[in-house]
């Protein structure tokens, strides 16, 4: 029910929506919430585990209750809560964990079986057998147990991660958070001011305090615009989840949720915020009483209740009564009062309760049960003369006040009890555990009245500046209410019935003292026995109220009973938004190469190496598959010439008088000996002697190298020589820097390589040796000429300025092709190296020696180099080491598949008898059969032998033929020509 | 004879406008690595005083003439454009030096939106009292190894590997997007 004239709320804009498909009305400014609780609507929602019907409690994020889907784009976001989300016009919500529908809800059965399911019953219940645990059990407690559904389709809506950096980030825009912004803004400091709600104020927009004389939210809407005249920067709709290292908090922007039309905005933002200094003014958490019957429909928080008054003009009830523990929930029963709505009782649990009022106080009091089915319409109260009946459709309930100290323990510090506010304040700053740099102030810290948030809020902000080495000015302060807080704690009243305290997870004070009884003293292991305190809100609404029931059946105090470890995030956070910016393209970028377009030009398919995109292979007319086209390509290079970029492969430039040294020192074989113009294929070892990566080098003059790496570990390799570089070799005098990007690199191979390269190059090629390098000019530019082979034919690596990669590439290929050559891809690619037992990442897969690779030759004995030492350890070489070999396949039709196990012909196929693997196949269009590479134990003497591969995953089982790995031109004649 | 057609790193991907922020390709022309050798730094610095250029200070850049100089990483240092050859050729002997032209695709990203446009995208304080004009970083832009250089009260010029030009745009245009939503 609306109230005339009251609330925040823009009268003229109406705004349509819809919940469980009943079209209602609110206005701008409501919450879903409020524009239900306006709309009558008192059942939202249904109990997580009994299915009980619920009504809201809250106003704010704290909501036990309150979980809707809200349709988002055509998908359902399950578990919003319905106080946070603000209406927009079309919105549609549904409530959860109810079938066929809220009022008739099926599994309310769930509750008439209450007495059995207690704290423990699953634990207790699901025991055996052990093997239904993940199969049976788990999937049905899953299903039973209630929560919205997730959308099954992946998120695709847009979310945004932010960075933003400030001296002061200020954490809740109440009177405390205002006051300690423009304190230090005022003197000059970088401020952030963030806010969970969407607009600021606090608790000043729940009240109807004046504030210097003038209504609350006027006072705030003037601070508010002198901030942002000071350049600060305030963050409405942004919860600050988490205290993280090094002043570095998470925040949570709702950014595009409270809009009809979000066009290009992300739904959500994470924002990293890294503040010098933080002052948290997040302000206090009602808390309720426990008693029997305290979830119907119609009970809620007395603040909240007034909440709903005096910000947006709704009534909670028609005949509302007030049972409450402290002065505060008196505030709830003259507001309503005041706007025209019927008291029936207030019902205070305190003898010496003030009684003058305008409508009927009961004191010493306590409401002992509730009635109504699905809303509440009346409460039983105990008086000092009897039991009464009091009628109500919403009872306020206040129980005192929790300062928000979660921020202020994300680092392990414990809040400890104030025993004149019966409450839990922030841990004393400098102790173990206290995040750095954070200054509590204002209700957050126990200071619950205006006045007195708004001079604590100044006086957090001086303290800021002081750490910031800013002088700040106390400014006067603004008259306002200074209240003292009178509150005597009662925590339950007992009596017949069920009385909850963790609505969200369906936790009664009963499971509480279950957990004692059964051992669960402590209140973690409470915590764990009865899941209170684990649902979305985090038992923010029921965490002090349940460690009280479970200090009293302890019978321990209050503070010696403790709370529970306080972790981030302070609220839900959405994975979407955690992950934003790392969905589809941005999970890695990709690297294209200056041949690309030209590939894709020739429809040839993109393969991923790294993070690289190289062409698989160039289909033809009458190639179905890429076999067709792989075997094409393959035969085109063994016979005339095939153009390949190979820019992918790493750069590496090194320059210095001991840059030969250097290079002795990370690779196996010896540098230094290379003449200028003369390039060595050589090997990397890791310190712990195995093969790290192999590559060329070459010495274009006397103090300077140029080495190639491996596509997949060209980043490892410059770290790697950085490292060596700066930490183990600081006595040599080099640089290396990376230069893979800043040259296009074309392979040119075959027998008719060098009569294409004579009609590119300013100077014929002449005789060129094989592992030679020389500059060149090609077009009129300048460029580096490799021969060099990675297919077994005469070779050549032409480089480029990459400026030139596309249209030399282009040129390369049109030329090859009026030859009688092509293009050639990375299925080409790998075939011609298999077949020569040239090696990749597949047999250098971290865990092979040079031994192992037949390279034992590589190692020079001359000098020390890195990986040496460990590579000569016992077990490290020899006949039980598991040798590169080739495989052939022996039958018709038979493949040698990589990553099949060898076995011994007839042996069982049990790892005992495993002798090998294999790392690479194809079929060899050279050879016509299927060959492989692969490592087998002894396998340099097994040359011959027959075994048996077997592939169980994919049922093959086929005799091979072990062999050299090289087949095809062994003596390299070709290669060298 | 024929020529090879030049193709430059981002070439039909920029520019990209929105409302509050601009993306062009930067062709800042030659670019040389200098990475002096142990006890050289103050020789190299005095030939590049020569070119009226000082030795960047980590963290920074400097300007002389038509030529800039930006600090690019432990001991060394870009040069951009053309360093008369009778310098280039002293220098040698007393540093590495290494072509880099064409390792990287350049943009500059200018506009009132910049900064928040970066927010977005790299880690640090890029508050100008941070991050003053001239000041250099090495950091990832998202996923990608780049270089951030503040060129002016609202421009930045971005040096990501060049294989990168599309995927930079790709999330640069994406963070330009959303922050231009927020208007």
């Amino acid at each position: 029910m609306r109230i005339e004239g009251k609330g925040l709320i823009d009268r003229s804009q109406t705004l349509g929506f819809r919940f469980d498909g009943v079209e209602h009305v609110g206005f701008e400014g409501d919450t879903l919430a409020s524009a239900l609780l306006a709309s009558g609507q008192r059942l939202i929602g249904r109990s997580f585990k009994y299915h009980r019907p619920r009504g809201l409690v809250f106003a704010g994020s704290e909501e036990p209750n309150g979980l809707v889907t809200v349709r988002r784009d055509g998908a359902g976001v399950p578990n919003v809560r319905a106080t946070m989300q603000e209406l927009h016009q079309g919105l549609e919500a549904d409530s959860q964990n109810r079938w066929p529908s809220l009022r008739f809800d099926a599994m309310q059965v769930n509750d008439l079986f209450a007495p059995f399911l207690g704290a423990g019953f699953y634990y207790k219940t699901f025991m055996w057998p052990r093997a239904f645990w993940e199969g049976l059990y788990e999937p049905l407690i899953r299903r039973a147990a209630g929560l919205g559904r997730l959308p099954q389709e992946p998120e695709v809506a847009p979310y945004e991660k932010v960075w933003a950096h400030c001296d002061l980030l200020v954490i809740g825009a109440g009177p405390a958070g205002i006051m300690a912004a423009l304190t230090a803004a005022r003197a000059g400091a970088d401020v952030i001011l963030a806010d969970e709600d969407a607009r600021p104020g606090g608790r000043l927009l729940a009240e109807t305090h004046e504030v210097g004389g003038q209504p609350g939210p006027a006072w705030v809407a003037a601070a508010m615009a002198e901030l942002r005249d000071l350049g600060v920067r305030v963050m409405p709709r942004t919860t600050v989840t988490g205290a993280y290292d090094d002043g570095t908090f998470g925040a949570l922007e709702r950014v595009a949720l409270h809009l009809a039309r979000p066009g290009d905005l992300p739904r959500e933002a994470f924002w990293r915020i890294v503040a010098r200094r933080a002052v948290l003014a997040a302000g206090a958490q009602e808390r309720l009483i426990a008693f029997p019957g305290n979830d119907r429909p119609g009970v809620m928080a007395a603040g909240a209740v007034r909440a709903y008054l005096n910000r947006w003009g709704v009534a909670a009830g028609s005949r509302v009564a007030v049972f409450t523990n402290n002065d505060d929930g008196h505030r709830t029963a003259r507001d309503l009062h005041a706007a025209g709505i019927e008291v029936t009782a207030l019902i205070d649990a305190r003898a010496d309760a003030r009684l003058d009022a305008p409508f009927q106080v009961l004191r010493g009091a306590k409401v002992l049960g509730t009635e109504g089915r699905l809303a509440l319409k009346s409460v039983t109260v105990e008086t000092d003369h009897g039991t009464r009946r009091v009628p109500a459709d919403c009872l306020a309930v206040s129980g005192g006040w929790n300062p928000a100290v979660h921020l202020a323990c994300h680092h392990g510090a414990r809040p400890w009890w104030r025993e004149e506010i019966a409450a839990f304040v922030p841990p004393h700053p400098g102790k173990p555990g206290t995040v750095p740099g954070l200054i509590p102030c204002g209700a957050a810290a126990g200071v619950f009245s205006t006045a007195g948030c708004l001079a604590d809020g100044q006086r957090a902000g001086l303290e800021a500046l002081a750490a910031l080495d800013r002088a700040g000015e106390p400014a006067p302060l603004p008259e306002a209410e200074d209240a003292p807080v009178r509150v005597t704690p009662l925590w339950e009243v007992r009596g017949e019935g069920r009385a909850f305290l963790d609505m969200a997870n369906d936790v009664t004070t009963k499971d509480v003292r279950l957990a004692a009884t059964e051992g669960f003293t402590s209140v973690e292991h409470m915590k764990r026995y009865t899941t209170q305190g684990m649902a979305l809100d985090q038992g923010r609404g029921s965490n002090v109220a349940a460690l009280a029931v479970l200090a009293e059946a302890t019978g321990q105090s209050v503070p010696a009973t403790g709370t529970t470890t306080y972790r981030p995030p302070f609220t839900p956070v959405s994975i979407a938004a955690m992950g934003a910016g790392g969905r589809g393209k941005g999970f890695a970028p990709e690297r294209l190469t200056t041949s690309h377009r030209a590939a894709l030009d020739r429809l040839a398919p993109m393969i991923e190496a790294g993070l690289w995109y190289r062409p698989s292979h160039f289909p033809r007319t009458g190639e179905p598959t890429w076999k067709e086209a792989c075997d094409r390509e393959v035969a085109t290079v063994r016979s005339r010439v095939g153009i390949c970029d190979v820019s992918t492969l790493g750069k590496i430039d090194v320059q210095g008088p001991d840059a030969a040294a250097f290079l002795d020192f990370v690779y196996t074989n010896t540098m230094s000996t290379l003449s200028p113009g003369r390039v060595r294929y050589g090997l990397m070892l890791r310190e712990d002697g195995m093969v790290m990566d192999d590559g060329t080098c070459a010495r274009l003059g006397e103090g300077h190298f140029l080495i190639t790496t491996t596509t997949a570990a060209a980043g490892q390799v410059m770290r790697h020589l950085d490292f060596v570089a700066q930490a183990l070799r600081p006595d040599l005098d080099l640089r290396a820097i990376s230069v893979t990007e800043a040259w296009a690199q074309f392979a040119v191979t075959g027998p008719k390589a060098r009569r294409l390269l004579d009609g590119i190059l300013d100077q014929p090629l002449d005789e060129m040796a094989f592992m030679a390098c020389r500059d060149v000019q090609l077009h009129g530019v300048a460029a580096r000429l490799f021969r060099i082979s990675f297919s077994g034919e005469e070779g050549y690596e032409v480089a480029v300025p990459a400026r030139y990669g596309n249209a030399l590439y282009r040129d390369l290929v049109a030329r090859a092709e009026a030859m009688g050559g092509c293009a050639y891809g990375m299925e080409a690619l790998n075939v011609l190296r298999i077949e020569k037992g040239f090696l990749t990442h597949a047999e250098l897969h971290g865990r092979t020696t040079a031994f192992d690779l037949g390279l034992q030759g590589l190692m020079s004995r001359k000098k020390d180099f890195i990986g040496r030492a460990a590579s000569e350890r016992p077990g490290l070489s020899g006949p039980d080491r598991q040798q590169l070999v080739g495989l052939k396949a022996t039958g018709r039709g038979d493949a040698v598949l990589a990553g099949a196990h060898l076995f011994p012909q007839g042996a069982e196929p049990v790892p005992m008898n495993d002798l090998g693997y294999v790392t690479s196949a194809c079929w060899s269009p050279t050879l016509g059969l299927s060959i492989g590479l692969g490592f087998l134990r002894d396998g340099r003497t097994r040359h011959g032998e027959r075994l048996q591969l077997l592939d169980s995953l994919r049922g093959v089982d086929v005799t091979v033929e072990v062999t050299a790995p090289v087949f095809y031109d062994p003596d390299g004649v070709r290669m060298r020509g | 004879m024929a020529s090879l057609i030049e193709t430059p790193p981002c070439g039909d991907l920029l520019p990209v406008i929105v409302t509050g922020a601009q993306l062009v390709e930067l062709r800042p022309g030659p670019v040389l690595s200098i990475a002096p050798f142990h006890g050289q730094a103050a020789a190299v610095a005095a030939i590049l005083a020569e070119a009226g250029l000082d030795w960047p200070a980590p963290g920074t850049s400097g300007v002389g003439g038509s030529l800039a100089c930006l600090w690019a990483g432990r001991g060394t240092a870009f040069v951009l454009g053309p360093l008369p050859e009778p310098l280039a050729a002293r220098l040698a002997g007393h540093a590495a030096l290494t072509d880099q032209s064409d390792a990287w695709a350049a943009m500059q990203l200018r506009g009132p939106a910049a900064e928040a446009v970066l927010a977005r995208l790299v880690s640090l304080d890029l508050r100008i009292a941070a991050f003053p004009e001239g000041a250099v970083a090495r950091a990832p832009l998202n996923h990608m190894a780049a270089l951030v250089r503040r060129s002016g009260a609202d421009r930045f010029d971005l040096w990501v590997f060049r294989s990168m030009a599309q995927t930079a745009v790709h999330e640069l245009k994406a963070a330009m997007t959303s922050v231009a939503a927020r208007g």
